[in-house]
């Protein structure tokens, strides 16, 4: 799993790669937050799944988790991207309803 | 003869890449779709993370798969079986239930075993306090 960021002006860019699990989740889960700290000030933050190729619900714990670091921030988060089957996971577990696709 | 597979682990988590591909790549013969892959795939994810995390509690255990391919005249039935000798589950109904979790502050999604109910054909949860716990899931591929 790699995570890497850009940021266009106040928009936040995620880029998720690999595979999305508990393993996964546990090393990029700081980096995510430190990101989303040192740029409170964004419009809103993107995360960006065209490369994860493998999503459970530990991926699923791991977005809302970053959804509420951003919700204290009064900063709105979306997901873009998302494979057919990370589609499936996150349309069942009603994620979308917090995190809406764009 | 039908084709079968056994397959113990160490409960950590870097073991949960390697868990999910080998019961994937077991179903092969049965020309599963690139979708039932991913069902299986993820069925498997979310048995083998809560035996890390829940029976074991990240300490020391040994995790216990077992497949069993039931051949149909098109496709088949992937039987598979995943065994932890962990802490049990007290109240299986109530964790069964959407969004429960004992973990509250651990950012668990408490989508478990929904997802492995939703992504299976056939799908059971056995637990004993203290002795363990055994989901049983068929998933019928190619059919």
């Amino acid at each position: 799993m790699q995570l890497t960021f850009r940021v266009d002006g106040r928009q936040l860019t995620f880029y998720l790669s690999g595979e999305l699990d508990e393993h996964a989740a546990s090393s990029v889960r700081r980096l995510a937050d430190d990101t989303i700290d040192e740029h409170s000030y964004a419009d809103f933050v993107l995360f960006d799944l065209s490369n994860v190729g493998f999503m459970d619900s530990t991926g699923i714990g791991f977005l809302i988790g970053r959804y509420k670091k951003c919700k204290r921030y009064s900063i709105p988060a979306y997901i873009k991207n998302p494979n057919p089957s990370a589609d499936k996971i996150l349309s069942i577990s009603g994620v979308y309803t917090l995190i809406p696709k764009i | 003869m039908q084709n079968y597979m056994k397959l113990e682990l160490a409960a950590l988590s870097e073991n949960e890449s390697f868990a999910r591909s080998a019961v994937a790549a077991f179903a092969l013969p049965l020309s599963p779709s690139f979708s039932d892959l991913s069902d299986i795939k993820t069925a498997v994810s979310e048995a083998v993370t809560n035996c890390i995390v829940h029976a074991y509690k990240g300490g020391e255990g040994r995790i216990v798969i077992e497949c069993r391919i039931e051949k149909a005249p098109r496709g088949g039935i992937l039987h598979i079986v995943i065994t932890d000798y962990g802490c049990g589950i007290e109240d299986v109904e109530e964790a069964m239930t959407p969004f429960f979790t004992t973990l509250e502050n651990d950012e668990r999604s408490g989508m478990g075993f929904t997802v492995m109910q939703t992504f299976s054909t056939f799908f059971k949860v056995e637990s004993e306090l203290g002795k363990g716990t055994r989901v049983i899931m068929q998933k019928a591929v190619g059919m």
